[in-house]
């Protein structure tokens, strides 16, 4: 006769507070041994309801706060706002506005995919040197964002009919400068990391995210492209003057942790690519007519488009970021929703993580890239 | 191609007989106990193959002295396709304030849940169906939801004066 041994599940509160957890975040696991047999996300310690301070607002005064959605990508958040209050009131945007948003729209997709290389380092437990190395790149982008915005990180700088404010003399130079120097680092990166023995061990085959899960649980950006779903809005709503750029949109064939993570560093070098032909082909301002002239700049108070709703969205480097508008004539939104992609994501973080160690929840996560700030708007 | 709007439409009109929809500029209108089945009709036939569900979001419309009665709540679905890569459809659903029941479309899209949730939590829409319909931003035992028109936000100064 074999002996048996009692055995009982335990269940284990990750979080809210933890660094692993990317902000305060909570996963109630429930465990067999080490393994994850049950996993429950629990949300909203960041909550400040967002959208309802948004119906007291006016359009515009709605931009500082959407930089504190996602922080790291303040000129995106900015720039999916524009886009749903240019599709609800009519606005054209100014050529050379165009090309600055699609310039800081990139930049931001750098920030946030070198950031977040570097956090899923930290979580793998190679603490602090990995993120090092990514900050200081990110610093350099961030140094770009305030000399054109006046801030590192609540950039506020995207408007509707274009941007705030033209960017500074010699600013274009400087961009050329980052964006050139930038493939170097990626290598320097990639050698450290991509064909890395730890990094492989660690990563590959877990959290597998099969494609027909991916594309029924709405999942989207870098996490939906990682399991080989060819789905970029940049190439699907072909939105503002993307369809101009020649860029590829790097797919996954496996969906785990690894391959999220080096869709994340092609798609950082397609952004290089398209940063050097914006920088190159971005016109020169025209005298007298600023980017935000031509639109609602002048008189955000007054503004009030027609009565209507409108969802607008934009390919955020964390997945499909929408902005639902509704619109009764006033200067106020009568509603405004934001999808947040971060939030929507989170929807697999039980099926990715079933049957994985607990040490492989936290890097599931973390490849999942979330803030949470946007998760709980 | 997505057929326009109002072809949009009839089809779905032909192909479940007895459903009728109704076109509010491109949007269409259905009735909260036909959802079901037009969801399961544009995600699976293969003329939409709507397979990805974007957005989910109500918006609420509390009784004025003109429109009387008792206030609407309406729930609002943006569609599109992946493996097409047409879209949107936008779908509405309008149903009573004090009552706002809707079925469900966690079923057909995994991506609903927390959506639904998230609707329910805010606006106590309540989607009949739900595998697991609990708040989520706010904490359990909350009273209220915020996103209602009427909800009355707290006085921040006067809970300091306190």
């Amino acid at each position: 006769m074999t002996p048996t041994i009692e055995t009982q599940t335990l269940e284990v509160n990750l979080g809210p507070q933890h660094p692993s957890t990317h902000g305060v975040f909570r996963m109630i696991a429930t465990l067999d041994g080490e393994t994850v047999v049950k996993l429950k996300p629990v949300m909203g310690y960041m909550h400040r309801n967002h959208e309802k301070i948004g119906e007291g607002l006016t359009y515009i005064g709605c931009f500082p706060y959407t930089d504190r959605l996602d922080y790291f990508c303040a000129m995106t958040n900015n720039f999916g706002l524009s886009l749903a209050i240019e599709k609800l009131a009519g606005i054209q945007v100014s050529e050379r506005g165009e090309y600055l948003r699609i310039i800081m729209a990139e930049l931001t997709r750098l920030v946030n995919h070198t950031a977040v290389t570097g956090f899923l380092l930290n979580d793998m437990g190679a603490f602090g040197t990995p993120l090092l190395y990514a900050f200081r790149e990110r610093e350099k982008i961030l140094d770009l964002f305030e000399a054109a915005s006046g801030s590192r990180m609540m950039c506020n700088y995207v408007r509707p009919g274009g941007v705030r404010e033209d960017v500074p003399q010699g600013w274009l130079d400087r961009a050329r400068e980052v964006v050139r120097e930038y493939p170097r680092f990626l290598d320097e990166f990639e050698t450290l990391l991509t064909k890395n023995e730890i990094v492989r061990q660690r990563t590959q085959q877990v959290g597998i995210l099969p494609k027909a899960l991916g594309i029924n649980a709405s999942v989207t950006g870098p996490m939906l492209r990682a399991s080989g779903v060819d789905y970029d809005l940049r190439k699907v709503d072909g939105y503002s003057i993307y369809p101009r750029f020649a860029f590829r949109v790097p797919l996954g064939t496996v969906g785990d942790v690894y391959d999220r993570y080096y869709v994340r560093i092609l798609e950082m070098r397609e952004s290089v690519k398209m940063l050097e032909q914006a920088l190159q082909e971005i016109p020169a301002a025209s005298p007298g007519i600023s980017p935000k002239g031509q639109a609602i700049g002048k008189a955000p108070r007054t503004f009030r488009p027609p009565k209507g709703e409108a969802y607008g969205r934009i390919e955020a480097p964390k997945g499909e970021l929408g902005f639902y508008l509704v619109s009764d004539g006033s200067p106020q939104p009568y509603r405004y929703h934001i999808r947040a992609p971060s939030f929507i994501n989170l929807t697999v973080l039980e099926e990715l993580c079933l049957g994985h160690k607990v040490a492989d929840a936290i890097i599931i996560l973390g490849s999942i890239d979330i803030v949470l700030c946007e998760v709980d708007r | 191609m997505l057929p326009a709007p109002h072809e949009l439409k009839q089809t779905v009109e032909q192909l479940l007989p007895g459903v009728s929809l109704t076109l509010e500029g491109d949007l269409l209108l259905v009735a909260a106990h036909e959802l079901a089945a037009v969801c399961r009709c544009l995600k699976e036939h293969e003329r939409f193959h709507l397979d990805y569900l974007a957005n989910l979001t109500a918006v609420d419309y509390p009784p004025t002295p003109a429109s009387g009665g008792a206030g609407r709540i309406e729930v609002i679905y943006h569609l599109y396709s992946m493996a097409e890569k047409h879209g949107p459809v936008a779908l509405k659903v309008r149903v009573p304030r004090s009552h706002p029941a809707v079925p469900s479309v966690t079923p057909i899209w995994r991506g609903a849940e927390f959506q639904e949730r998230e609707v329910y939590d805010l606006f106590g829409v309540i989607f009949e169906g739900h595998p697991d319909l609990r708040r989520i931003l706010m904490w359990e035992g909350f009273d209220g939801h915020p996103l209602r028109k009427d909800y009355v936000v707290e006085d921040q100064d006067a809970l300091e004066e306190r």
